[in-house]
């Protein structure tokens, strides 16, 4: 398999991973706005909106629970909606394990603070084409991070016209995203059976499921199917 | 500035489950054996996930996802540009949702 002593973690990734993040930083910047604007609706003010966006740093978790943000604020099934919401970390996580766990621990246990869907599917992408610099991961990430704390605030402040982001189809931006980068992954026919159980199991999760189950269990099904054929 | 104490305390709470699950996937797999089975799962993984993010978006929200993904995927394997293909996709689902 893939040589994966040869991690490396270097100030040359970080920007790469930066740079390559770009247009996510841009639509994440657009989708903070939207953030700041409901989170100033449902109550918080600006230096809560900031604090939440600093110290969680998950546009997922943070949508999700401003529905549930309501006097008094049911404070612990907001944060198990949180964690739900985030078990999808918990397989993005395990499959940096191979080049990660050769990092120190506050280089490894540091980066994945930063660790979101897309500065996570980028680095895979560029793994899987042979490149093994993890500090892409955290550079993306803290771009990111700069983009949405930023723009969160500038919603919550100025904001109040942009509501609603599918009438921008800003909504489609991060699909086309995962989708784009889905093309490069293909290995061909290998890769038909898990990408066909995990759009089976996501679809009906996403169906049947509330919430956010459908990843992590389209994520598990797809996956573990891959792992299961190549045994037999 | 105003920081309501009850918030704050739900504030790090959240941010406590979150980075629980983003340092636990690692914690956890980095103590495992790593077989050719476990190492052919994590390798499974980023496509499984991609593909369970968007399969609900593409294939049950309706025809305008439908194509405008179909345009994405299209464009991606042309030109391999990222930026390019989200440009393409946010502006054909603009327009098939007008059509639509």
């Amino acid at each position: 398999m893939t040589d994966k002593a040869a991690v490396t973690f270097t100030w040359r990734g970080a920007l790469e991973g930066a740079k390559r993040c770009l247009p996510i930083e841009i639509s994440g910047f657009a989708i903070g706005l939207v953030f700041g604007v409901l989170a100033g609706q449902s109550g918080l003010s600006a230096a809560e909106t900031v604090l939440m966006s600093a110290l969680v740093y998950s546009g997922a978790a943070q949508f999700i629970v401003l529905g549930l943000w309501a006097a008094p604020l049911p404070v612990f099934g907001i944060a198990l909606t949180t964690l739900v919401v985030g078990l999808r970390h918990l397989l993005m996580g395990a499959a940096l394990s191979p080049y990660f766990s050769k990092l120190g621990r506050l280089k490894a246990y540091g980066s994945v603070f930063f660790m979101a869907d897309e500065n996570w599917a980028l680095m895979m992408s560029e793994f899987s084409k042979g490149k093994r610099d993890a500090a892409f991961l955290l550079g993306g990430g803290v771009a990111m991070f700069l983009s949405w704390t930023t723009s969160t605030l500038i919603g919550r402040t100025v904001g109040g016209t942009l509501r609603d982001p599918e009438r921008w189809g800003l909504d489609f931006a991060f699909t086309a995203v995962f989708l784009a980068l889905l093309v490069g992954m293909w290995r061909g026919r290998l890769d038909l059976l898990p990408w066909a159980t995990a759009a089976l199991v996501a679809v009906a999760a996403h169906t049947w499921l509330p919430g956010q189950w459908y990843i992590l269990l389209g994520g598990l099904a797809g996956s573990l199917a891959g792992a299961v054929r190549r045994e037999a | 500035m105003r920081l309501d104490p009850l918030t704050i305390i739900t504030i790090l709470l959240m941010a406590v489950a979150t980075y629980a699950t983003r340092a636990g996937g690692l914690w956890l797999a980095s103590r495992l054996e790593l077989s050719g089975r476990v190492e052919a799962w994590l390798d499974y993984i980023p496509g499984a996930i991609l593909v369970s993010i968007v399969a609900p978006v593409v294939l049950a929200s309706g025809l305008a996802e439908a194509l405008a993904a179909l345009a994405v995927v299209l464009v991606a394997s042309r030109t391999g540009s990222l930026p390019v293909a989200m440009v393409t996709g946010v502006c054909a689902v603009l327009v098939l949702r007008t059509l639509a």
